[in-house]
């Protein structure tokens, strides 16, 4: 697996998205330029409708941009068919959503093992991989279980163990803890900061949340699609000044 | 990686169990009703080979019609006009193999307290040779029973079993108009007529014996029909030509004028037979084949509705590394699952029909290996097809897109 030899794990330079309507063009993203070193916890910021979503879908390869360069891991994103787009996803990113998208007909254990299917890896290899990382999200007593029978924040867990399936480069999290209350999305984060801490995942994360953000150590704003802030998180009372 | 896919699919499968059974009816349907139509069909064709070759080869059929005189049915014409001696003149051509004289009528027979009606027919030796018929048990009819007029009868199966149902019957007495006749001899079986008669349920005594005895014709010497084998089937048309000249002569039948007899073909009209049997057949297996395709439409339909349904969960496959092929991959497995196992329950239940028909009616059928493989051939075949279209459908959406989807 090729990784950058300079450590940067995300490089984007000049990147633009618009989206096509029917009422014509309508440009969300304006000039980011944004660099993300292996081992940061970065947090993503801003108001809604700023362009958040819309930046964490190209980080994550599910969209592409209109303009602009997007490297992730010494690859140039922007040559790259649905194939290879595919392969990326599945080995240099893993995605958690605010809504969680567990198939809801696969146990716990075929969840986590179904990034693994895609990237080839033997039968027997993939249950016990999705065992360990089950284990590690302290759901190693669920692997039967369905995503119907587990609470909001052990789905997210589950989510965190399929996105580390293939070992990714960066793990990216938008909102994942818009559904969940207080106390269980202050495990969640515990969880990534742990992750990034102690395995020295590279995460990034959107919150809207202050004391969400406060776990990483870096934050970036976005303002109507334009980067206003980037660098060390920021108290709520900093912003106002 | 095949394996977890075929996984996934039979999962997904029995998620919706009610709409993967209706899917799946749609096959059921299609594929039982090939199997069932190309199995009438086949035993159709069966039942009228079996006939044909029952037949004996290489025949025509002599009739006796009515004499005319300039055009005009006369009064005598109820007189039968064929004799014993238009057979012997006919056996002399070249191109005649062997000639067989018959009075056929229907008669009463009785033995013991046992009775049954059935055709009689007074024949000669040659009858043997020209139908390619065995007597099994006993002996045939010899020329001296001929020439001596004996009272000896040969049983056919269906009247053997009528009359004397186990029991041995050759050297036994039974009665006909009265008169005793010796059982001589068994008849081997024969089955259908290809138009559809009992051949077995007949007994055959000496031509002269039904002529003096039996039918007490005013006409002593006169014959219904005479059947004539040609020496080859090449010979056929060339004998069908001196037959008529040859009757026609011994007539002194004008040039022009209608004769009192009818030459038949017999192989021809059984060919046409054959013929007509196979293209019923094929209309059958036809039909049949439609009612596949409106199954295979069903699968596409409901492949389409499931792509919809699953958009989310195609958007989260792809979200997680799933490339277009292995989305492709899956739902085309589906749609092929789906049609092969509609194909399998099909199978048996045409295979089932096929049995039960042949058991609760007088339909023969005969399931063939071919129509089998053919079965699943098609099957397959229809699973690829309508299931293409869905399954590049959904291996073509966006992954964003899919996944945006509510
Ligand atoms: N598929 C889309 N088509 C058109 N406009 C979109 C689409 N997705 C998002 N937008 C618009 O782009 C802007 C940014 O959206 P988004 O990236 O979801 O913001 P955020 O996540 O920061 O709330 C919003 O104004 C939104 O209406
Ligand atoms: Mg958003």
């Amino acid at each position: 697996m090729a990784t950058s030899p300079d450590g940067v794990v995300v490089g984007i330079e000049h990147l633009y998205k618009q989206y096509e309507t029917a009422a014509g063009p309508v440009p969300v993203l304006k000039d980011v330029n944004l660099e993300i070193r292996r081992g940061e916890f970065v947090a993503i910021m801003g108001p809604s409708g700023s362009g958040k979503s819309t930046f964490m879908n190209i980080l994550g390869c599910l969209d592409t941009p209109t303009r602009g360069r997007y490297v992730l891991d010494g690859h140039d994103t922007s040559a790259l068919g649905s194939d290879d787009l595919a392969r990326l996803r599945n080995r240099f990113i893993g995605f958690v959503f605010q809504g969680f998208n567990l198939l809801p007909r696969a146990s716990l254990l075929e969840n986590v093992a179904l990034p693994l299917i895609y990237a080839g890896t033997p039968r027997r290899e993939r249950s016990e991989r999705a065992r360990e990382l089950l284990e590690r999200v302290g759901l190693s007593r669920h692997v039967e279980h369905h995503p119907s029978q587990i609470s909001g924040g052990q789905q997210q867990r589950v989510a965190i163990a399929r996105a580390l399936a293939n070992r990714p480069s960066l793990l990216l999290a938008d909102e994942p803890t818009g559904n969940l209350d207080t106390a269980t999305s202050h495990e969640i984060m515990g969880l990534f900061t742990r992750l990034n801490a102690e395995a020295g995942i590279t995460v990034v994360l959107v919150t809207h949340e202050h004391d969400v953000a406060r776990f990483a150590q870096r934050e970036v704003t976005f303002v109507d699609g334009i980067v206003t802030h980037d660098g060390p998180v920021r108290a709520v009372d900093e912003i106002a000044r | 990686m095949i394996g977890a896919i075929l996984r996934e699919a039979w999962k997904s499968m029995g998620a919706n169990k009610l709409r993967t059974f209706l899917t799946m009816l749609g096959m059921v349907i299609g594929v039982g009703a090939v199997i069932l139509m190309l199995a009438i069909g086949q035993g159709a064709q069966y039942v009228v080979k079996q006939a044909i070759a029952s037949m004996g080869s290489n025949l025509f059929i002599v009739l006796s019609s009515f004499s005319t005189t300039s055009g005009v049915r006369s009064g005598t014409g109820q007189a039968p006009t064929l004799t014993i001696n238009d057979a012997r003149a006919l056996l002399e051509l070249n191109t005649v193999a062997e000639v067989a004289p018959m009075q056929p009528g229907s008669r009463q027979i009785v033995y013991g307290a046992a009775n049954w009606n059935t055709q009689v027919y007074g024949v000669t030796p040659g009858y043997f040779t020209v139908r390619e018929w065995a007597v099994v048990d006993g002996d045939p009819i010899s020329e001296t029973d001929v020439r001596n007029a004996t009272r000896v009868a040969i049983l056919g199966q269906t009247v053997l079993d009528r009359l004397f149902g186990d029991e041995p019957a050759v050297g036994k007495t039974i009665r006909l108009e009265n008169i005793p006749f010796t059982v001589a001899g068994v008849l081997d079986r024969k089955g259908q007529s290809f138009d559809g008669r009992d051949q077995d349920d007949t007994v055959l005594i000496p031509l002269t014996t039904a002529q003096r005895k039996v039918f007490g014709s005013q006409f002593p010497n006169s014959v219904r029909m005479i059947m004539v084998q040609a020496v080859s089937e090449s010979a056929m048309a060339q004998a069908e030509e001196d037959i008529n000249r040859l009757l026609r002569e011994r007539r002194r039948t004008p040039e022009g004028q209608e004769p009192d007899f009818t030459v038949r073909n017999l192989s021809a009209v059984a060919d046409v037979q054959a013929q007509t049997t196979k293209v019923m057949s094929l209309l059958l297996g036809a039909v049949a084949c439609v009612s596949l395709v409106v199954g295979g439409i069903g699968i596409m339909n409901i492949m389409l509705v499931s792509v919809t349904e699953r958009t989310r969960e195609i958007g989260i496959r792809m979200a997680i590394g799933a490339r277009r092929r292995d989305i492709l991959a899956q739902f085309l497995l589906e749609a092929i699952i789906v049609s092969v196992l509609g194909c399998v329950i099909g199978v048996a239940l045409g295979v089932g029909g096929a049995l039960l028909a042949s058991r609760l009616t007088s339909i023969y059928t005969e399931v063939t290996a071919w129509s089998v493989l053919l079965s699943f051939a098609v099957a397959t075949l229809i699973g690829v097809f309508f299931g293409f279209y869905p399954a590049r459908k959904a291996a073509w959406l966006k992954p964003i897109e899919a996944l945006r989807y509510q």
